[in-house]
């Protein structure tokens, strides 16, 4: 089976960032971040804890927003926080900007006393970047959404974080960056956002060219991993089988 | 003659009545969930102005902002979920028509909701360290620990009591002293609202004996103690257009009707706040109810 698609990779490549967390509680904000983990749980992680994004845990893998799962605990808003403090928990975030040092911005666009684009708000990225595992997920790579500096700092990266001092930086863990057209880190030189490997049919220079910074790039880029005929099947025959995750990473980009 | 605790009952009207212009108030719920919408419409048509409104906001703080009531908003967030950006917000920040802007995280907003319930002047925290939170509240001081972890010091965020003179919360049922319960699935944080705050002023959908409250759901459901309240009001459909799990979810209907108006032209804004804003709750209630047989036909 090698007629997957762009969103197909995207959420293998979701999965992957989920494969090594043991017993914890992933939150996906966002429509493949939560194919990702359905995904993960089914094959790398069956151990992942998840809920239905409101307040109970599911001990079933459901299809996407699907109801009536057999449920294994609670997790009101306020248990939330609770886990948040814990640590035992990992969360692919969406951002609407991440910078070079891996900062995200969800809050607003422009200067924060007037802005030109009012956004959410913080939300718990403030509080889940010093907490917890936390991860990004952006569906449109572009200029526009890693840049230079962001213009709120949300969510805090690694090198504001040690300035911040012991406590910001103790728990402060961002895994990775996953778009539509690679995998990214933090790992570059002096905490910079790092090219992990690009989607398939992507080149290293796309991917420069639509970062507005400049991306710690290695000599020798991996590929991301196709998805395997197993997850093909959970994808399409379970999870997702009317093609929502299309609506994020449309059809058209379908690997060449 | 037996003696009973008091009856808290009161209309719309004097739950506003007892309210100040200048007061701090606590907005109950969660963006689009359970919101007293009916106490909100309530103060968006009254005289009050210059509010202090904490609040994790959906249309509450959309409607007060509107109508220009907010002097200082206290949020981390603010979103009608399937319609992520409010536009009432977003058009008064966008024209900073909000004068003081206090943005947290959202568990910062429950340590400062639990430092107020707890009468202290702070709770320690990590969230905010690092982040634009303490950049845009200077006002906002971290504290160092006394203790040594792992050989470091730590300095946390001394996260400020959020006191309340205020908080109006929207529960399933009560009695007249109230007592009440949640029937949905998350009881948000109502009851830190109430703690936090001067006093409580708890809308529900029916008011039913104290018997009545546990006789086909577990005490546990008994989020809010009278002792926590003041005032009582029988609000039906009092959370609408936000959800009130299981008496109703969110009208999606509405919400897209009211996130259009919010968006659209100031005459697009007129008309619906003429159509559904201008007159009492019950004129309110039968207005939706014809927009809804409306778009049925």
């Amino acid at each position: 089976m090698s007629d997957w698609t762009r969103a197909d990779v995207c959420a293998s490549a979701i999965a992957d960032a989920f494969k090594d967390d043991g017993e914890i509680f992933a939150s996906p904000m966002g429509l493949l971040p939560m194919l990702g983990v359905r995904l993960a749980k089914l094959t790398s992680n069956p151990d992942l804890v998840i809920s239905d994004g409101e307040s109970l845990f599911l001990a079933g893998v459901p299809p996407l927003f699907a109801k009536g799962d057999v449920v294994e605990g609670w997790i009101p808003f306020r248990k939330v926080f609770d886990v948040v403090a814990y640590g035992k928990r990992h969360v692919m975030m969406g951002a609407t900007q991440v910078d070079r040092h891996g900062n995200q911005n969800i809050s607003a666009i422009g200067d924060f006393a007037q802005p030109t684009r009012q956004l959410l708000g913080s939300r718990g990225a403030p509080g889940n970047t010093v907490n917890n595992r936390t991860s990004y997920w952006v569906p449109k790579h572009s200029p526009r959404v890693f840049v230079e500096q962001v213009d709120v700092v949300s969510g805090v990266g690694p090198r504001r974080a040690k300035a911040a001092g012991p406590a910001a930086a103790r728990f402060n863990d961002i895994h990775r960056i996953v778009s539509n057209l690679a995998v990214l880190d933090v790992g570059g030189p002096d905490d910079t956002v790092r090219l992990v490997s690009v989607h398939p049919g992507v080149t290293v220079d796309d991917v420069v060219a639509q970062t507005g910074f400049t991306l710690d790039a290695p000599a020798d880029v991996p590929t991301t991993r196709e998805p395997t005929t197993e997850e093909l099947v959970l994808i399409r025959e379970m999870l997702d089988p009317k093609g929502l995750r299309f609506k994020e990473v449309p059809q058209e980009e379908a690997a060449k | 003659m037996t003696r009973k605790p008091r009856d808290k009952r009161m209309s719309i009207d004097e739950v506003i009545g007892s309210l100040e212009s200048g007061m701090t108030i606590g907005i109950g719920g969660w963006g689009p969930r359970r919101k007293p919408m009916a106490l909100v419409r309530a103060l968006y048509r009254s005289d009050l102005t210059d509010l202090t409104i904490v609040s994790w906001g959906g249309a509450d703080v959309g409607l007060l902002a509107r109508a220009g009531k907010i002097r200082r908003l206290v949020y981390a967030f603010v979103s009608l979920d399937s319609i992520p950006l409010e536009p009432n917000f977003q058009r008064a920040r966008q024209s900073k028509a909000i004068p003081e802007i206090v943005e947290l995280d959202e568990g910062m907003f429950q340590t400062g909701l639990r430092a107020a319930a707890q009468r202290l002047p702070f709770l320690p925290m990590r969230a905010g360290l690092g982040s634009d939170v303490l950049v845009n509240n200077p006002w906002i001081r971290t504290v160092t620990s006394p203790y040594t972890t792992d050989g470091a010091v730590e300095e946390l965020v001394a996260v400020p009591a959020l006191e309340l003179d205020a908080a109006l919360v929207h529960l399933n049922r009560a009695d007249e002293h109230g007592n009440a319960s949640y029937l949905g699935p998350d009881p948000y944080f109502d009851d830190l609202f109430a703690m936090a705050a001067e006093k409580t002023y708890l809308s529900v959908e029916q008011v039913v004996d104290t018997a009545g409250l546990t006789v086909d759901s577990p005490v546990q459901r008994l989020l809010v103690s009278r002792m926590l309240v003041d005032g009582v009001v029988e609000t039906p459909n009092g959370a609408h257009f936000t959800t009130c799990t299981p008496d109703y979810e969110r009208d999606e209907r509405f919400q897209k009707a009211y996130a259009a108006a919010a968006g659209g032209s100031d005459e697009d804004w007129q008309a619906f706040h003429d159509r559904f804003l201008a007159g009492d709750e019950a004129s309110y209630q039968e207005a939706v109810r014809a927009f809804h047989e409306e778009a049925d036909r």
